[in-house]
């Protein structure tokens, strides 16, 4: 179904490409001078004669088997071995034009017979033609040199060899002489560009008949074992997840951590403004690395290693002993020595040898000053994805600018992070103090408290802050403030007994006064008895006058409308 | 009779070497056309040797060859060469330097 393919060996190449060039096919290789096209096809060879046991020959138009086996010499490549071996063998053809007369008709049959005849004599498999396009500078008729090309590929393709033809970058085409019409299959385009003082080398795969490829440019460097491309997407989300938990170093900040620290294999962001103990919390985790016995890889873009265990030493780290026993290795370089991705590729290359446990990279921004902002976090994603599918634990440091909100990072790489610390300067009372806390941490219940994160001859600390009414405190505030509530607190409880004997006191006193009411009430309810009972005895004389004054004046019992008659009677 | 009238200078012997693959028209063509202004011009002064490719195609590397038919002109000193089938015989000589290339035309 797929295309077969002929793996190139070059680091990264055959991964964006699912296998390497096309199998018995020409594939054109096209750049401006000093791309690195001729290293490409080189090492296509040299990777088929010692990987894949296939021999190749490079037919080379500009350089001589000397000077190319010269140029290669310092990425390890042995042309000479490897010609004795029957490996490979370097064909150097001189086009001279002031030699050359041409008259009448001909044809490059010169050239495919010895072309044949070096790829015969030792089975080569893979074939190399650098430069194809300096035939048009040693011969004049353009129109027979086409079509000879067109032959050419044709007859590589019969001839079952996989072959790389380079062609020098056009002013409108991709190559001087338009030679991208010819190849049909595979086009991969070089180019080395500067941007802001680094050069940073790219390589695009134009076309490729047959098989999905992605667009995107790959930046690549030529290291000192030849081509290492990082591709950007190759590494993907696939990495295996760790449920090994790792300690910080500190142990309260393992407790803040879900009391175990963080997890194995996770990316740890430690984020601050400058003085805020970045190094500090880098170095402690490495010394705990260490001192468990895991070999840590601690990457620092802006310190020298002496300087490094010089400042930890007076926070009681000794970094030194590690270095001598081997499990600690340090990479200092400036950030700006090489292009962005110089840096990915070496860190690649040091984490391949070192195969740490533990790397620290203080602080990542370093890599931000080696490019663009849209290259580096792509940079650090790949750094972080690659670090990630090792099961490597990463530290990186971040330093936040004042002006900026602390959660917000230089590189945009949050999202990658998995555990997200956070240093802070807390201003208060005249002097500055560290706070830290937990900003996320994926995958664990973690405090979510501010602790002041104390530096001190032996280590780090973290100590709680003063909550209280007036916000948090630190530093001698804190102290200050809990001096304050001691006193408040005497205070307080005085008031309270105070209070207490008031009470006491109150409530004596209106017991005296219902006393009084009392009393008053009962002398007033005696009053009114001895009122009521006078008036009763009153009403019953009445009562009694009545009748008698009635017997006296003889009156009956009639209605009342005798009573005026009555009355005149 | 050495004399020099602005050709190449005169030798004893003119080696000449003609690179061919196999018995192609243009190969045959090369050959005839360069027997016809040897004999023209170089009477008893010469020697060609025939390098047929497909039988040796290792001696393709030491001239250099790339093109077929390719003449090369081995004695005297400088090495020149001409590629095509050789019709052309005015190119042919200016080529081996047995005449100069116009203007001066008069030293025949």
């Amino acid at each position: 179904m797929n295309l077969p393919k002929t793996p190139t060996g070059i680091e990264g190449f055959d991964e964006i490409t699912s296998g390497g060039l096309p199998r018995s096919r020409t594939a054109l290789v096209c750049g401006g001078p000093g791309c690195g096209k001729t290293l490409f096809a080189m090492e296509f060879l040299v990777r088929g004669a010692t990987h894949y046991g296939e021999a190749g020959v490079f037919m080379a138009f500009e350089e001589t088997a000397a000077e190319l086996t010269e140029n290669v010499r310092s990425l390890g490549f042995d042309l000479d071995s490897l010609q004795a071996r029957k490996k490979l063998i370097l064909d150097f053809v001189r086009v001279e034009r002031s030699e050359i007369e041409e008259t009448g008709e001909y044809d490059l049959d010169g050239l495919f017979i010895r072309l044949a005849h070096a790829i015969e004599s030792i089975g080569a498999k893979r074939a190399v033609i650098d430069t194809v396009e300096s035939l048009f500078s040693g011969f004049s008729n353009e129109a027979l040199l086409r079509a000879e090309l067109r032959r050419l590929f044709r007859w590589l393709k019969d001839k079952g060899v996989t072959a790389i033809v380079t062609g020098e970058r056009g002013e409108r085409a991709l190559t001087r002489y338009g030679l991208e019409e010819y190849i049909s299959d595979c086009v991969i385009f070089l180019d080395q560009r500067v941007e802001e003082q680094v050069a940073t080398r790219r390589l695009r795969i134009v076309k490729y008949r047959g098989t999905s490829h992605f667009a995107n440019e790959y930046p690549f460097v030529i290291a000192d074992d030849g081509i290492n491309l990082l591709p950007i997407t190759s590494l993907g989300l696939k990495h295996q997840v760790l449920a090994e938990r790792v300690s910080t170093g500190i142990a309260r900040l393992d407790t803040m951590l879900g009391g175990q620290g963080f997890f194995r294999g996770s990316t740890v962001l430690v984020s601050g403004t400058a003085g805020t103990g970045k190094s500090s919390v880098s170095a402690q985790f490495v010394n705990a690395a260490c001192q468990r016995g895991e070999s840590c890889l601690y990457i620092s873009f802006e310190e020298s290693p002496s300087q490094i265990i010089r400042n930890m030493r007076s926070i009681g780290l000794n970094l030194e002993q590690w270095i001598k026993k081997g499990l600690l290795r340090f990479h200092a370089i400036r950030a700006t020595a090489f292009g962005l991705e110089t840096h990915a590729v070496s860190l690649q290359r040091l984490v391949n040898g070192v195969k740490p446990k533990i790397v620290v990279v203080d602080p990542v921004d370093g890599l931000l000053d080696a490019g663009n902002r849209r290259d580096a976090s792509a940079t650090v994603t790949r750094i972080m994805d690659f670090l990630k599918s090792r099961g490597i634990t990463v530290l990186m440091s971040n330093l936040t600018r004042g002006a900026e909100a602390p959660e917000k990072t230089q590189l945009d790489i949050s999202s990658l992070v998995d555990t997200w610390l956070l240093l802070r300067d807390i201003e208060l009372g005249g002097e500055r103090n560290r706070a830290m806390y937990i900003l996320k941490s994926r995958g664990m219940a973690h405090s979510n408290q501010i602790r002041e994160f104390l530096i001190t001859g032996q280590g780090i600390e973290l100590a709680d802050v003063y909550l209280g009414p007036e916000g948090a405190l630190t530093g001698s505030a804190r102290l200050a403030q809990e001096a304050r509530e001691r006193a408040g607190a005497l205070a307080r409880r005085q008031d309270l007994e105070r209070k207490t004997r008031e009470r006491e006191r109150k409530r004596q006193a209106l017991e005296a006064r219902i006393m009084a009411m009392r009393k008053e009430f009962e002398s007033q309810d005696l009053q009114l008895q001895e009122l009521i009972e006078e008036e009763e005895s009153a009403s019953g004389e009445l009562g009694r006058d009545c009748e008698r004054m009635a017997l006296s004046r003889k009156a009956d019992r009639s209605g009342p409308q005798n009573t005026g008659e009555a009355a005149d009677e | 009779m050495n004399e020099s009238n602005g050709t190449a200078p005169e030798t004893d012997l003119w080696e000449l070497r003609l690179y061919v693959a196999g018995q192609s028209p243009k190969s045959m063509t090369a050959f005839a056309n360069l027997k016809r202004i040897c004999e023209e011009h170089l009477p008893g002064k010469y020697k060609i040797e025939i390098i047929d490719l497909l039988i040796n195609p290792q001696l393709a590397a030491g001239d250099q060859i790339i093109a077929i038919p390719t003449l090369v002109r081995r004695l005297p000193e400088p090495v020149r060469k001409i590629v095509g089938d050789l019709r052309d015989s005015e190119r042919t000589l200016v080529g081996l330097q047995l005449r100069l290339a116009s203007p001066v035309r008069d030293g025949k």
